[in-house]
């Protein structure tokens, strides 16, 4: 099964790559919009078994490697 | 007295910090190849500038998992100086043996120019061989520079004298958000801080680069004495 994990900056940290693609946004003429994050998405490929257990040692993977929780947090995608 | 240079795949500053410690600062060091798993008979390490693992999935992230870091830990954890500049702060921050994180610079570019550096009033030892207040000229060269960490920490930093270099302008004076002196955008104009100990430096600046008169200037130089010093001391 495959689980996937997104990863963003955390609120508080400015996110210079969203800003300019916030920026060309608006230049373009999609000024409705009001705010760009630009984050990461990883595709865990494991092996079937015990949905909560497979997801906990995603959550264990995301914690300890995918994810540096001084700056950035993450979530597992439904 | 022995420092090893850990060696990741992606190291490109190992040589010249090798060369800087045996041929200017007069301190025997050695390389040792990441996946080595003992730095025993060493009395201080140097994570050298560089892009480990291709700086893939966050600069520092994956070397911080390499075979040697326990050592490294181990070495900090002894009050032994460690020593991070450039990706070798990236691995200090991600082991956690510093605080905070270094964040893509503000402006998105790699930015590889001289910058100046104020001498802060840490009880560093990396610095005891500068004056408090002196202004340095010392090269940067990365991409993710931009230090970040949340308000208590900053606090703590601060409170306990902890930031040892400060981005600053040429007469000594911080910029106030106009990204002249402060060209990665750090908080604070952060450029180098240590632990608690004193014993962990991480700086984004090449102190390296500039050792030898030969290169372009030699502000770096007493940072590498410093420590020689300090290994000195101890031996």
């Amino acid at each position: 099964m495959q689980l996937k994990v997104q990863v963003f900056l955390k609120a508080a940290v400015l996110d210079p790559q969203g800003k300019a693609v916030l920026g060309s946004l608006h230049s373009m003429g999609f000024t409705e919009v009001g705010d760009v994050r630009v984050g990461k998405v990883f595709s865990i490929q494991v092996p079937d078994g015990d949905p909560e257990t497979v997801k906990l040692r995603v959550e264990q993977m995301a914690a300890k490697l995918l994810c540096n929780p001084v700056i950035e947090e993450f979530a597992i995608l439904p | 007295m022995k420092a090893a240079v850990v060696v990741f795949p992606g190291s490109n500053c190992d040589h010249d910090i090798h060369h800087v410690l045996n041929e200017v600062a007069g301190v025997p060091a050695e390389y040792v190849w990441h996946g080595e798993s003992s730095l025993a008979g060493y009395d201080a390490a140097v994570l050298p500038g560089g892009f480990s693992y291709g700086d893939y999935l966050r600069c520092g992230a994956i070397a911080r998992f390499s075979p040697i870091m326990p050592e490294v830990e181990r070495l900090a954890r002894e009050g032994r100086p460690v020593l991070g500049i450039c990706n070798g702060f990236q691995v200090l921050t991600e082991c956690h043996l510093l605080p905070g994180a270094l964040l893509r610079n503000r402006k998105l570019k790699f930015l590889c120019q001289d910058v100046h550096l104020r001498v802060e009033p840490s009880a560093s030892l990396y610095a005891a061989k500068y004056r408090k207040g002196e202004v340095l000229r010392i090269p940067i060269a990365h991409m993710d520079g931009n230090y970040f960490c949340d308000p208590d920490t900053l606090r703590e930093l601060e409170e306990g004298k902890r930031v040892v270099f400060r981005y600053v302008r040429p007469d000594g004076t911080r910029e106030d958000g106009d990204g002249t002196a402060n060209p990665n955008g750090a908080l604070a104009s952060i450029a180098g801080i240590m632990n608690k100990e004193g014993n962990v430096l991480g700086m984004m600046p090449h102190p390296e680069r500039v050792s030898e008169a030969a290169l372009g200037g030699t502000d770096g130089r007493r940072l590498f004495q410093a420590l020689k010093k300090f290994l000195e001391g101890r031996a």
